[in-house]
């Protein structure tokens, strides 16, 4: 067992770890203005903290009315995606130290879907472009009494795909889905790519349609900013260049 | 007030809900209501995997099984329940890889299978791979493959909708469920929905602890909303504590890295796990390793200026395996702690995980209303339910069999009993509790504030009911949680708006935690004996005689209108294993 670097962090933080932060979040309530607003808020928190931490301490500290989703805390449920410093993070797994803490730091709503309340959008056009390019296994004939073979190699084929969390960071950092919410959006396509490499689905063609239409995956530019904005880390980029791919050749 | 009319509702879209609603929508008009977007419960935070005898890789069957979870929970499980949970283990993973679940694969294409905490071959001779998986993901791949097979049944949900109060009306001298009541968090509107059966799939309530692995939005809701109307709660004394959270997160790092292979070390480097369970060793059950790490922290040998902690060693395990096994625990590491898991141990400590009590049920997933009487027209499935196969001490992977198989079953039951039978008649003003309660809490000017109060629960909790207890903690708890729910009613909150009111539902989820500390807190009192994830430092060892029984709670209303704990108890049943001592 190596030597823990965890103890030098330690001694570290046992030097009071607390720093003042300034959050200049955008604030948004029809129900007293149509207008948004930016407001500052200053909080003191240990930079090892996540936004979410800090916007927790604002909402429970200072400002009941402070606005957000959260479940999880820790990257795996896709409630808290938002716009840290003018890039799409998830606030859970964003810590304060990793975002320059010296300068205030920028909280606003993910862009291109209706903002309802401070950070929290309309979520139905993207769950619905994702009930869209049938994301569930299609099979045809009788089911097997056991399970259906699939060797290690075609599970790997579509692993990357398989952890998406529908946190839609990708989708509402797309310049196309900025101008036209009609695009399906990169997470859509991330979902039907799932199916689509998956060595047991039969409806492959079926989904290939649907993201041949006029909204669908020819609409890609290839800006990349879904992929830089993944919290998963799936490429989502080369996800969408393996559909067209697979459009162009019928072959998957 | 809108009202609703629906055959069967479902209260929650994890994996419980989930799984029911894909049976009850075949069968019946079916609502799912629910808090949150289904693909953010928290069943997706799962990790390590779902436990099935498929014997896809060395020589397994459903009755190890069975005796492994009965071992685990240390007697007080159902054995009967526990029998169908083994044996329907297997068609509940194949059911789930039809659906389209990406699990881990075998050489022959077959589903893989992993060793995991307490489930052995032949009854506890050794470590059997058990555990189905797909990388440490396997929650998500469940909740994301329910929700697709959701969506592919068109299932109708409604999101953002709370379940605050559960409707009981007495029809021909019997309680009978006639519907729920919900508020609808975009609007602030209440939303009264009739139906003629509802199902309970609304997880957890280990948001009452601080150190958890729980997310924000486990508050006991389902079981809160039951108890209140009178119906009882079994075993809530019981909660897991997982060995190995994120030091003072919580944030989980599965067993399935002690089952790869990771190995539990105190500041020595000592593989103590060796000392307490000689043939189990890091993969003792839960609530023996949990021990274990606090008796190493107590005697000093934890990590760290404070020896407030130990380490989960992976530096002996090939990066390879890491990347392919246990991505994102390891992602988790790097992240929140800055540690590298290849060359670095992480540090870890108990974590409040899993609640083995709740709203009890029978194997159909029919709520009791007393140790024999069901409610007619109402179930509970998953992590709110005790049905009980969980006993004492839930084993590992056991959980997300729980919901798949008891999801299907209530889902299966509910619908059948709505084909059946009729509406119960709504009562008078049905919103009525539910629309006091907001308006109370929306014009209280009292000067107590949620955070102050949840925070100090929480510490409480920690304090005093975790790992271990003693007569004095849980009494320090018990007159803690008492000035709480006093000072609950003088709680005000800041937004007073109807839109998306964040703020007032956290309000009211810490009340349904306050009402639930209490009565774990009171039960727990009550079992003067050591068992599973109850460990009582004056009273260390299992008690048959006096306590081999469920504890059920009530709620009693005295005339003044004070409420307290009454508790009774439920014999356990027994069938083909008789108790023995528990030795890993
Ligand atoms: C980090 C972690 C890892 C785990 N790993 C494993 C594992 O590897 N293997 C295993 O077997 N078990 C594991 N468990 C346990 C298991 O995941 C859970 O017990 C199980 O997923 C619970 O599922 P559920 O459907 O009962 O509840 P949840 O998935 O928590 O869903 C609850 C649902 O109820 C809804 N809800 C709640 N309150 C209300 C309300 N008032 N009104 C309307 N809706 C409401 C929510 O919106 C949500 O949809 C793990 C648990 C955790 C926390
Ligand atoms: S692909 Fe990544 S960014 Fe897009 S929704 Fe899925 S997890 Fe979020
Ligand atoms: S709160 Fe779940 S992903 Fe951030």
């Amino acid at each position: 067992m190596a030597t823990p670097t965890l103890d030098k962090m330690e001694e570290a933080a046992a030097a009071s770890p607390y720093i003042t932060v300034t959050f200049r979040i955008r604030r948004f309530n029809p129900e007293i203005s149509d207008e948004s607003q930016w407001q500052d808020f200053q909080i003191e928190i240990d930079p090892k903290e996540r936004v979410l931490d800090g916007l927790h301490k604002i909402k429970w500290d200072l400002d009941g009315t402070l606005t957000f989703r959260r479940s999880c805390a820790h990257g795996i449920c896709g409630s808290d995606a938002m716009r840290i410093n003018g890039k799409n993070r998830l606030a859970c797994k964003t810590l304060i130290k990793d975002i320059n803490p010296e300068k205030p730091i920028t909280v606003e709503a993910i862009k291109g879907l209706t903002v309802m309340k401070d950070l929290v959008v309309d979520m139905e056009p993207f769950f619905q472009a994702y009930r869209d390019v049938m994301p569930f296994l299609v099979t045809k004939g009788n089911e097997p009494t056991r399970e259906r073979l699939q060797s290690a190699e075609d599970r790997e084929r579509f692993d990357d795909t398989t952890k998406c969390i529908l946190c839609a960071a990708c989708t509402s950092s797309c310049p196309v889905f900025w101008n036209d919410g009609q695009y399906f959006g990169p997470a859509a396509i991330v979902n039907a790519h799932r199916f689509i490499f998956d060595s047991r689905d039969e409806a492959g063609e079926q989904r290939l349609e649907i993201l041949n239409d006029k909204d669908g995956v020819w609409r890609c530019r290839t800006t990349f900013n879904c992929t830089d904005a993944c919290p998963r880390g799936i490429e989502v980029t080369k996800a969408i260049q393996e559909v067209k791919r697979a459009l162009i050749t019928r072959r998957f | 007030m809108k009202i609703h009319k629906y055959d069967t509702v479902i209260v929650g879209a994890g994996g419980a809900g989930m799984r029911a609603a894909i049976e009850a929508t075949k069968r019946s008009r079916t609502a799912v209501l629910t808090k949150l977007y289904p693909t953010r419960s928290h069943t997706g935070a799962a990790q390590g995997g779902m436990a099935a005898a498929l014997a896809n890789v060395e020589e397994d069957n459903w009755e190890w099984h069975t005796f492994d979870t009965v071992k685990g929970g240390d007697y007080l499980v159902d054995q009967d329940a526990a029998e169908i949970l083994a044996k329907e283990a297997i068609d509940a993973v194949l059911d789930l890889e039809k659906m389209g679940l990406p699990f881990n694969r075998t050489p022959d294409g077959t589903i893989d299978q992993r060793r995991f905490g307490g489930h052995s071959r032949n009854h506890g001779e050794a470590p059997v791979r058990r555990s189905c998986y797909a990388a440490d993901r396997t929650g998500h791949m469940i909740l994301q493959t329910l929700y697709q097979n959701c969506v592919k049944e068109g299932v109708e949900f409604f999101n953002e909708f709370y379940v605050l109060d559960q409707l009981l009306v007495e029809e021909d001298g019997v309680k009978k469920s006639a519907g729920v009541v919900a508020y609808e968090l975009a609007t602030g509107e209440i939303h009264v929905f009739q139906a003629k059966a509802v199902i309970y799939a609304s997880g957890g309530t280990g948001k009452f602890f601080k150190v958890t692995s729980n997310a924000h939005t486990l508050t006991g809701d389902g079981q809160a909303a039951c108890y209140r109307r009178g119906l009882p709660l079994e075993d809530m004394e019981f909660f897991q504590f997982h060995p190995t959270g994120i030091w003072r997160m919580g944030i989980l790092l599965t067993e399935g890295a002690r089952g790869e292979g990771g190995i539990l070390r105190n500041k020595d480097g000592e593989r103590f796990m060796e000392k307490y369970a000689p043939v189990m060793k890091d993969l003792a059950s839960r609530d023996v390793v949990s021990r274990s790490i606090y008796t190493e922290i107590r005697e000093g040998r934890g990590c760290g200026p404070a020896g407030d902690h130990v380490y989960l060693d992976l530096t002996h395990l090939p990066p390879e395996q890491l990347d392919a096994k246990l991505p994102d625990i390891t992602e988790f590491a790097r992240t929140y702690l800055g540690i590298e898991p290849y060359t670095d141990p992480i540090p870890i400590q108990p974590t409040a995980h899993y609640a083995m009590g709740g709203i009890p049920t029978n194997v159909e997933g029919e709520v009791l209303a007393d140790n024999t009487t069901v409610v007619p027209g109402l179930y509970a499935a998953g992590e709110v339910a005790c049905v009980s196969v969980h006993g004492a001490n839930r084993l590992g992977t056991n959980s997300l069999l729980d919901i798949n198989v008891f999801g299907k079953r209530s889902g299966i039951a509910a619908a059948k009993y709505s084909q059946e039978n009729d509406f119960v008649e709504l009562p008078e003003n049905p919103a009525q509790q539910v629309a006091d309660l907001v308006e109370h809490l929306r014009n209280s000017t009292g000067k107590e504030r949620v955070a102050d109060l949840r925070l100090e629960l929480q510490e409480t909790m920690d304090a005093n009911v975790m790992v271990f207890r003693t007569e004095q903690t849980i009494k320090t708890a018990v007159e803690k949680i008492a000035e709480l729910r006093e000072r609950y009613k003088n709680v005000s909150v800041q937004d007073k708006g109807k839109r998306f009111n964040t703020d007032l539902l956290e309000a009211i989820e810490l009340g349904n935690l306050l009402d639930l500390a209490e009565v774990m807190a009171v039960s727990a009192l009550a079992r003067k004996e050591s068992r599973g994830g109850h460990y009582r430092e004056d009273y260390p060892n299992r008690d048959d005689v006096n306590f081999m029984r469920h504890t059920m709670a009530y709620r009693e209303v005295g005339a003044d209108g004070s409420d307290s704990v009454r508790l009774d108890y439920k014999p356990v049943v027994t069938t083909r294993y008789q108790p023995m001592e528990r030795k890993y």
